[in-house]
Formats: structure tokens, sequence, C-alpha cells
């Protein structure tokens, strides 16, 4: 006769308890980018509601900025760093084929009990993440899980590029997942269409870079058109998916926090889902640019302070990019 | 459906999009240069055409339709 395997004890739901960001302090305006691609401040901002963004600078690394986000989510919580768990990394830009930044994001913290590792899925890395701790704490398999979403964009970006030097930028933003005694967070509906992978990708490979070095090391290259067209068509309809997932309408929530892609991009859907007057819409993007994985807990942070939405109150997040690839869920706000 | 309705479908749809007056929006009109509508507000209107007209508008196509009445005219053609 086998021996049995035991499991922990599972848990009714699992929530946010905190956030923290961390936004670095350059600020870069839309004159000093603009002429370098014959452009202007006017332009810019209608073509994707950015006024300003944030450069790290060149010593402040992904890590870093990942450590400082999660070192005060995870104050606000109340957490000791030996209590964490697993710590989930969500970055493109950690400039290390290995080992993962989340590894010694975890050693600095202090995080000696935590698993760690690095979430490659671009703009959607966060929600993944968010959908993957709510899984490991809702098991028993963790209690606290540290959520980062970081990017450090203006590494891997040109800003000669008259596509994509005022949209990307850096910052970091991170949740601390914890047990709770009702569902906190909702079902994660995810998902990805890789036939459309050249929509959002890298000027060259590293192989092909080292092969044949072409005036640039490989730098972000996005077709934009497709790209909003599959955000608004399709990703307009993973939002319907994740609010009947978690059996609720869109009239119960007091906000919605899509991925700060483009302003043109959430108006789009928030006209395509029809979203009621009353939802708070976050547009962090207007000031912090599109910085990938890190985008929807710095506009989730900034939205609730802004707005001064309550706690408890429920909020739709979704990321989408590069993949192609999209999570969404509803969760309650810390 | 008549040229007509295909017409007021979609300066409806231009209005909601762009928010340009429905008065500007006649048949010898350029989305870009006349109406100010952007390639991104383009994707949008042309996304809204398919929904409310039953057609299909593949990506190579949109770059012909440079005049209100290139659309009205592919919409009839792509609903016979």
């Amino acid at each position: 006769m086998t021996a049995q395997l035991r499991l922990p004890a599972t848990r009714p739901g699992s929530r946010i308890m905190s956030t923290g960001t961390f936004r670095p302090a350059r600020v870069v305006t839309n004159d000093e980018l603009a002429p370098r691609i014959d452009s202007s401040d006017a332009w810019i901002r209608e073509r994707t509601g950015i006024v300003e963004r944030r450069f790290a600078a060149p010593d402040e690394s992904v890590a870093d900025m990942a450590l400082a986000a999660a070192g005060k989510a995870l104050a606000t919580a109340g957490v000791a760093p030996d209590a964490v768990g697993m710590v989930l990394l969500a970055s493109v830009t950690h400039p290390y084929q290995t080992p993962s930044a989340a590894a010694e994001v975890a050693d600095r913290l202090g995080a000696t009990n935590a698993g760690a590792l690095d979430i490659g899925a671009a703009c959607a890395g966060f929600c993944y993440g968010l959908g993957l701790a709510d899984t490991i704490v809702r098991t028993g398999t963790s209690e606290y899980v540290v959520v980062i979403g970081v990017e450090k964009l203006t590494d891997f970006v040109s800003l000669d590029d008259r596509g994509a030097s005022f949209i990307f930028a850096d910052g970091a933003g991170a949740v601390v997942v914890g047990p709770s005694d009702h569902p906190g967070i909702g079902p994660v509906v995810w998902g990805a269409d890789g036939s459309q992978k050249d929509a959002i990708t890298m000027t060259q490979s590293w192989v092909e870079y080292r092969d044949e070095p072409g005036e640039h090391y490989p730098v972000l290259t996005m077709q934009g058109q497709a790209v909003f067209r599959w955000a608004v068509g399709e990703i307009s309809k993973v939002c319907t998916e994740a609010l009947e997932a978690a059996g609720i309408t869109s009239d119960d929530l007091v906000a919605f926090v899509p991925h700060q892609a483009n302003m043109r991009i959430t108006d789009a859907m928030v006209r395509a889902l029809k979203l009621p007057e009353h939802v708070v819409v976050a547009r962090d993007i207007a000031t912090t640019g599109n910085t990938s994985a890190a985008s929807v807990p710095l506009a989730l942070e900034a939205v609730i302070e802004s707005a001064d939405l309550p706690s408890g109150g429920l909020a739709l997040l979704v990321g989408f990019g590069a993949g192609l690839a999209y999570a969404a869920q509803v969760v309650e706000l810390p | 459906m008549s040229n007509t309705e295909i017409l007021d479908g979609l300066a409806a749809i231009v209005n909601e999009v762009a928010g340009t007056p429905i008065a500007d929006i006649t048949p010898d009109k350029a989305f870009i240069d006349d109406l100010d509508v952007d390639s991104l507000s383009m994707v949008e209107v042309v996304m809204a055409c398919e929904d409310k007209f039953g057609v299909s508008i593949p990506d190579g196509e949109v770059k012909n339709l440079k005049t209100v009445g290139d659309a009205v005219a592919y919409i009839e053609k792509a609903q016979a």
C-alpha cells in the first residue's frame, strides 16, 4: 500500500493587504523628448495622453526599484520579511538572463524563507503574478506573497524611435497578498495569442545582435495599430469575462485599473465596456508613462489615493501586452 | 442598406469616436486630413463599422479608405 500524499489546509480567500510604489526622481517632459523625434508636446498628449514620465537614474536598477516598492508594501502591511513565503517579480527589463531579480530582492528584503522567481509576461506580468499569488495563498502553500511589477524600459527603448520614445518609462509597484476569511481576489482570467508575437517585440534577438550587430543593440519595437485593435476588441471581452467569473457586474465596481498602455486605449476600452459613470478609471499614464509590468500596481496605488477609494471596494484590474498575453481579475481594494 | 443609411451610420460612429460634428462628415471629406481622425481613431471607427454593418475590414484595406465616401463604398460592396 503506497503512502498517501498530504496537502496543507486551504483558505477561503486571499486579499491585497497593501500597496507600495517607487517612482524615479527624474521627471521627463514631452518638450524634452519631442525635438529628437520631430514631434511636439501637443502631439504626444493628443496621441497618448502622456504629459510627463519618470526615467530611472543610471545607477537605479530593476532590483533597486523593486526593493523600494516591496519594502514599503511590507511595512504598510505590517508583515515581517521572514514571514514572506514567495516573491514574484514581474519584469522584462532585468538585464540578466540569470539570476532572477526576485532572488536578489528577496535577499535584500530579508525574506529568508521565501521562494523567488521572475515572471516574464511584460504588461500582463503583474496581473498574472497576482493570480498566482492568490492561488498560492488559498491552497495553503504560503501565507504571504509579495508581488512586484517593475521595469527600467528606458534601457531598451530608442529615444529616436518616433513610435515609442515618448511612451515607455520606469518605475515599480508592489503588493502584499495574504489570507482572507472570504475571497478578496477574484478568479484570474488569463490567456495568450502567440500568433501576434511580432506586434510587440525587440528589433533583434541577442544572438542575432551577437552575430550581426546593427547600429543599436536590441530595443523594443511595436505595431501600435495592431495592438490598439487587439486591446480594444479582445481585451474588452476579457474584462467582461473577469467580471462574470467573479460573479459581479460593472455596476458593482468602484474602479477600473487597466494597464496604462495609452490613454486612447483606456478611453476606447471604457467605451467598449460601457462602464457606468460612477466607476473611477485609473489614468496614471498621464504622469507615469507606460511602465509595462509596473503599470497596474503604480496606477492602483495612485487611483486609490487620488480618488480616496474605500477599502474593500471592488476594482477590475487588467494587464495586456507583449506575447501577446493578458490577465485580469476583480479585487477588493486594500 | 442604402448609401444614405451607411453614411448616417458611419457619421454617428465617427462622431462618437472622434467627436467630429455630424454635419461635417460628408463623402468628400478625408478622415485624417479633413476630419482630424488619426490612425488610432481609425482603428476604432473600423471596428465599430464591422460591428454595425456586419462586414469585415482587414487592416490592409484600412489605408485605402481615405475619405468618408471610400468607406461608404467599401461597406456597401462588402454587404452585397
